[in-house]
């Protein structure tokens, strides 16, 4: 459980990270937290050549807060979220995802970024940029910057549109105007494993919490994350009730397609993955009916 | 494929430590192999059982789940560096002692670290605080509710560490 040899680059900006990477292309690996990274090398599913480390790149931490959006740096530690608080406001599905993913002395280390490119089917941040439609900047030294939305970015499991001489540099996070309600739910063998099946929600409703807006989505039943943009629209101008939430959610869950392991065979995972859904759609319509800002 | 090595200097328990690396070395073989300091454990090297886990800039950390010379310039803390002075204990390592929250000890160290940086930021944790705590550290022996009782008893009012375990006088290599 040792990694083969490397060798090791720090980064000494954003420029001469690209650089390293036009050069060694597959060969070089970049890492932040390391959180995936480091036991993937350990266990040589990984093994680059070069390891660059862009941990201590300050272009790659910023975070702004916009009125409609959030821009975070690949390499802001899951940490500084879980502890923003101007952060949860904004993003309040982030603030849910996280409670979920991983352990404290993970979460220390570990990068939003970083759990994008690593991209587990299950993984809770992913899930999160489907359902939001985040948008992912990459830069490369002979592209230079492009963008990608979140569905387009997960291809599969552990495997992302990131370029092999590309560096994930920000994620930008949409903010939803006025207020919204949300619920992030999962079933793992363990709080902080990868779950079997987990599942996002955020809304928009009025005072008379009726949804005005509405995004949804599943992870760990696919190779990626899934959002359901098109089934989210049919809530719009109804009071969610539960019949109408489990109807979407075996409406949505229909259209994956979950694989067998050990610990839950396709069936289960698409048994859980309504379960969670319909959780999340009754959790978040009625998280509003609890909030008091709401209830003057 | 052989790599160069890396100067690195890490300040471990309050001791600056310059050292020169393979950049393969994990942070926990770092303390093991090349400081001696054999509190920090070695048990999955994947980043699941938390054995491994010490302060970095404070904050815990699998180490490992880390290059030592991601750590460079860094300050970290292991077991070693919990009790105030060698051959003592702190009050979490005596309320260890006191409630039996171990028995094999292999995730000891591990979950001392984790539960001294709830208690640096939470004085007074509730059971949730503190199951949550550990929730990355395994332990296959104790059904962990004797580690639960022994963050209570440490943050109970007014616990003090048992006089000859405050003093070093238990220990003999003091």
């Amino acid at each position: 459980m040792k990694a083969a040899p490397f060798d090791y680059v720090r980064a000494e900006s954003l420029e001469h990270a690209l650089d390293c990477l036009h050069h060694n292309g597959m060969d070089a690996k970049a890492i932040a937290g390391g959180q995936s990274l480091v036991p993937m090398m350990a266990m040589r599913l990984a093994r680059p050549t070069v390891l660059l480390d862009i941990d201590r790149l300050p272009e790659l931490r910023q975070v702004s807060i916009e009125t409609d959006r959030v821009r975070m740096g690949a390499t802001t530690r899951q940490r500084t979220v879980e502890h923003g608080t101007e952060l949860h406001a904004a993003l309040p599905l982030v603030r849910d995802a996280l409670r979920w993913v991983g352990h404290i002395q993970t979460r220390n280390r570990g990068t939003v970024g970083g759990s994008m490119v690593h991209a587990d089917p299950s993984a809770e941040l992913p899930l999160a940029a489907v359902v939001l439609d985040a948008t992912l900047r990459l830069q490369s030294q002979a592209g230079g910057e492009r963008q990608l939305s979140a569905q387009e970015f997960f291809l599969g499991p552990m495997f992302t549109a990131t370029g092999e001489t590309e560096c994930l540099v920000e994620i930008e996070w949409p903010v939803w105007e006025g207020h919204v309600s949300t619920a992030f739910d999962e079933t793992a063998m363990r709080h902080g494993d990868f779950a079997m099946a987990s599942a996002a929600c955020q809304l928009a409703l009025d005072a008379d919490g009726v949804c005005r807006r509405a995004a949804f989505g599943v992870g760990g039943v696919d190779g990626t994350p899934l959002a359901f943009p098109q089934l989210a629209e049919q809530l719009v101008g109804y009071r969610i009730d539960p019949g109408m939430a489990r109807e979407l959610a075996q409406a949505a869950l229909q259209q994956t397609e979950p694989g067998s392991d050990l610990h839950a065979n396709a069936d289960y995972r698409r048994h859980l993955g309504v379960v969670m859904l319909t959780r999340v759609l009754l959790k978040a319509a009625q998280a509003h009916r609890a909030s008091p800002e709401l209830q003057r | 494929m052989s790599s160069s090595l890396v100067t690195v200097e890490i300040t471990v328990n309050g001791v600056v430590q310059p050292r020169a690396v393979e950049p393969r070395t994990t942070l926990v073989d770092f303390l093991r192999d090349h400081l001696g300091l054999t509190g920090s454990h070695v048990g999955c090297e994947h980043g699941i059982c938390g054995a491994c886990s010490v302060l970095l800039d404070g904050e815990p950390v699998r180490s490992c789940c880390m290059y030592a010379v991601q750590a460079d310039g860094m300050a970290v803390t292991t077991v070693e560096g919990l009790a105030p002075q060698r051959g003592c204990l702190s009050k979490l390592q005596d309320a260890f002692c006191e409630t039996h929250a171990m028995q094999c000890g292999y995730c000891t160290s591990g979950m001392l670290v984790a539960c001294h940086a709830l208690v640096e930021r939470t004085p007074q944790p509730d059971e949730a605080q503190i199951r949550d705590a550990i929730g990355g550290n395994i332990c296959r022996c104790t059904g962990y509710q004797q580690i639960v009782d022994a963050v209570k008893l440490a943050t109970s009012p007014g616990y003090q560490v048992k006089e000859a375990r405050a003093q070093g006088t238990e220990a003999s290599h003091g």
